[in-house]
């Protein structure tokens, strides 16, 4: 299958590693992926933060960029959040109503589209390590991932995976409210952590490097044991390289 | 005409707000358990309801039709409350209501109210307006009478006082009731307000409520408590009083099976309220023999007419969203300036005042979407809440550093060669960036590591 990926811009600026763990996975199950290079970005933070017109160019650049493609796999549960929940209220001002239409089926989140539309759980990984999942807001309420990744994980060869307390609870990123709020999310964020701490777990994984950008920035400066890693990395058997 | 909300227009800012109640760790103690014990019940009295969605669902468009119909209705209540011997007043803001109110009082030679469940007249401020006219209000739910005699501001919506423990309130009572013994149980807390209130509702003639409902079809108004205080204070003066806000009603009496069954599981995680008050205007000899409404609109027909949040009228006050909510566990409610607390209150404050005030409260969200999820009568909080950024954004209120940075991203986002461009300043400006930090961010986060290569240039490479 011809997938085409798209890695979301954080993604390519900050965790390029998760992007090559995706073509990695993606690869050696016998898949083909291609990166349309005009890619930028799906226009997720202009739209929480009320910047609508702006929004509404960026996903006219997305819909453009990904005209024709079959399977659009994106490693990142908020932007897939943000295609499915709000391009259709963006979509008639625009005038892209069928554009978008076409597309939504069309788009999956990775661990989505690993058990729903390539029907595997089992994709080949050894990881060694004892593994927390946090589930993003966005993967929880909107995309309903259910215990999708939780099943990719538990057919990990070496992977030990313990339950994380209070797992629907926000992180406390929430974009631009991490800036906005800072000293609340803050505090949000220290419950994720005492709750990633009870755990022991060496590893916290998630569908979105946003929340675990905020985590991981936590538990760095705690110098805390347990590590961020995308659950990409896991599932491709890789520990994330540092820069 | 200027619409205020208690005196939200004046409160400080979520944030500066937040900043002072987070170094509160008693208060904070206090906001955790209560809103974990509230909502591990609702959670278990949700869970055995086979038809919750179908319940949600309806009660969302028994809401829709309201207000797709509210003038109408509003005039059938009046015609049914009126027929059955009550008086039906109409309120543009709160000066009026409060003006109406004084004057019914007034009108009787009483210098004392008995108050019960009114978030409205918290959002009118009556009760400085019955002090400036010398009238004493008192407050007969046992939170709201804890927030009084406290010189306290309510916290949440159902359990106004949940900031206070039980120690704190045991001081409150010795020192303002006068008492120089009292127990420490909570049946001892208790006796000292029963003794407290019954003799008020025993001496003062006019009683004053809010309402959870008014049924149009009957001119029946609805009040549900877990006290009786309630019970008492609408049945025993011989003169009643009940202002509601116009999103109130509800078409039929019929209508009442779905949210009696919605309110009080999502709000108290109780199956059924332990009272559940309906009065139908005036009944010669039993109980009040004069029955007034008000009508408040104050602010509200403006947010009806915008179709895309005028769901936030939908809202019932259970503040199962306030449990539910992330942010509100850390700041109690307080921070959001209001009588409306938590994620309603962030969207319902800033629309009542026609965004001219509180315009902080859009942001104090993680739009994680919880409150969405618990909400019996399905408003889609997140969804308003970005609305309103808009709104603001829209204004020219939104500051001007976030919108020049937000016109040079979506420049750069415009085009993948411009992105490409920005990445490279990214990895130069790191190291200085780490350096200095980054507001706010980094006052309790490392930023990450920024790796030398792109995703986008590791494929151009490898292709």
């Amino acid at each position: 299958m011809l997938i085409s990926l798209f890695i979301a811009c954080y993604n390519d600026t900050l965790f390029p590693e998760t992007g090559k763990a995706v073509v990695r996975v993606l690869e050696r199950l016998g898949h083909t992926v291609e990166f349309r290079a005009a890619q930028t970005c799906c226009g997720q933070m202009h739209y929480n933060t009320g910047y609508h017109p702006e929004a509404v160019s960026i996903m006219r650049h997305f819909l453009e960029v990904f005209q024709g493609a079959e399977v659009i796999c994106v490693p990142s549960a908020s932007c897939v959040a943000m295609m499915r929940d709000h391009y259709p209220k963006m979509a008639p001002e625009a005038g892209l109503i069928n554009e978008v239409n076409q597309i939504l089926p069309k788009i999956f989140e990775f661990t989505e589209l690993l058990t729903d539309k390539l029907g595997v759980t089992d994709v080949g990984a050894t990881y060694p390590h004892t593994v927390t999942m946090h589930t993003s807001c966005h993967s929880l309420r909107s995309l309903h991932i259910g215990d999708k990744p939780a099943r990719l994980l538990q057919a990990v060869r070496g992977l030990t995976l313990i339950d994380l307390p209070n797992s629907d609870q926000c992180c406390g990123f929430g974009g631009t409210f991490a800036i906005k709020n800072a000293e609340v999310s803050a505090a949000m964020l220290d419950e994720k952590m005492q709750a990633i701490a009870a755990t022991n777990a060496e590893i916290c994984t998630a569908g979105d490097n946003s929340c675990l950008m905020h985590i991981g920035g936590g538990l760095s400066r705690q110098k805390a044991g347990t590590r961020c890693v995308h659950i990409a990395e896991i599932l491709a058997g890789l520990t994330r390289v540092e820069a | 005409m200027s619409i205020h909300v208690g005196d939200a227009a004046t409160a400080p800012d979520f944030q500066k707000a937040a900043h002072t109640l987070l170094g509160n760790a008693q208060l904070r103690g206090n906001v955790r358990r209560a809103t974990e014990t509230i909502r591990n019940k609702r959670a278990i009295v949700v869970s055995e309801m086979p038809d919750w969605e179908a319940l949600r669902t309806s009660a969302q468009q028994i809401k829709q039709r309201v207000l797709s119909n509210l003038d109408g209705l509003l005039e059938q209540f009046e015609a049914a409350c009126t027929k059955a011997g009550g008086h039906v007043h109409w309120a543009r803001d709160a000066d009026e209501a409060n003006r109406i109110i004084i004057g019914i009082i007034q009108g009787h030679h009483q210098t004392e109210v008995i108050k019960v469940k009114t978030m409205t007249s918290d959002e009118t401020r009556l009760n400085v307006a019955l002090e400036a006219a010398g009238i004493t209000p008192w407050e007969t739910d046992l939170a709201d009478l804890i927030i009084q005699l406290g010189h306290d501001k309510p916290s949440h919506i159902v359990v106004p006082a949940l900031h206070r423990n039980k120690t704190e309130i045991r001081q409150i009572f010795m020192d303002k009731m006068g008492l120089t013994e009292l127990g420490t149980r909570p049946e001892d807390l208790a006796a000292a307000a029963r003794n407290y209130l019954r003799e008020r509702f025993l001496r003062v003639g006019v009683g004053f409520s809010g309402a959870n409902f008014a049924v149009a079809e009957t001119g029946s108004v609805c009040v549900v408590e877990s006290e009786g205080n309630g019970r008492m204070c609408v049945t025993l003066p011989r003169v009643m009083i009940t202002m509601l806000g116009i999103e109130k009603i509800i078409p039929a009496f019929d209508d009442l099976e779905v949210f009696l069954q919605l309110l009080p599981r999502s709000a108290t995680g109780e199956r059924m309220n332990p009272y559940n008050s309906i009065w139908t205007g005036v009944t010669p000899g039993d109980g009040p023999q004069e029955f007034h409404v008000v009508l408040l609109d104050n602010g509200r027909t403006k947010l009806l007419a915008d179709t895309e949040s005028r769901e936030t009228l939908h809202c019932i006050r259970c503040a199962a969203c306030l449990n539910a909510c992330p942010v509100y566990r850390q700041t109690g409610g307080h921070a959001y300036g209001s009588i409306y607390s938590g994620p309603i209150g962030a969207i319902l404050t800033p629309q009542l005042q026609s965004m001219e005030h509180s315009q902080s409260l859009p942001y104090a969200s993680s739009l994680c979407g919880a409150c969405y999820e618990v909400c019996p009568v399905k408003i889609n909080i997140p969804e308003i809440l970005i609305h309103l950024r808009r709104k603001i954004v829209e204004n020219g209120d939104a500051p001007v550093t976030e919108g020049l940075g937000m016109k040079i991203a979506a420049f750069t986002l415009g085009d993948a060669s411009r992105l490409a461009g920005a990445q490279k300043l990214v990895q130069l400006g790191h190291k200085p960036l780490e350096a200095i930090g980054l507001p706010g961010w980094s006052a309790a986060r490392d930023l990450p590591a920024v790796p030398k290569e792109t995703f986008r240039a590791w494929w151009g490479k490898r292709s």
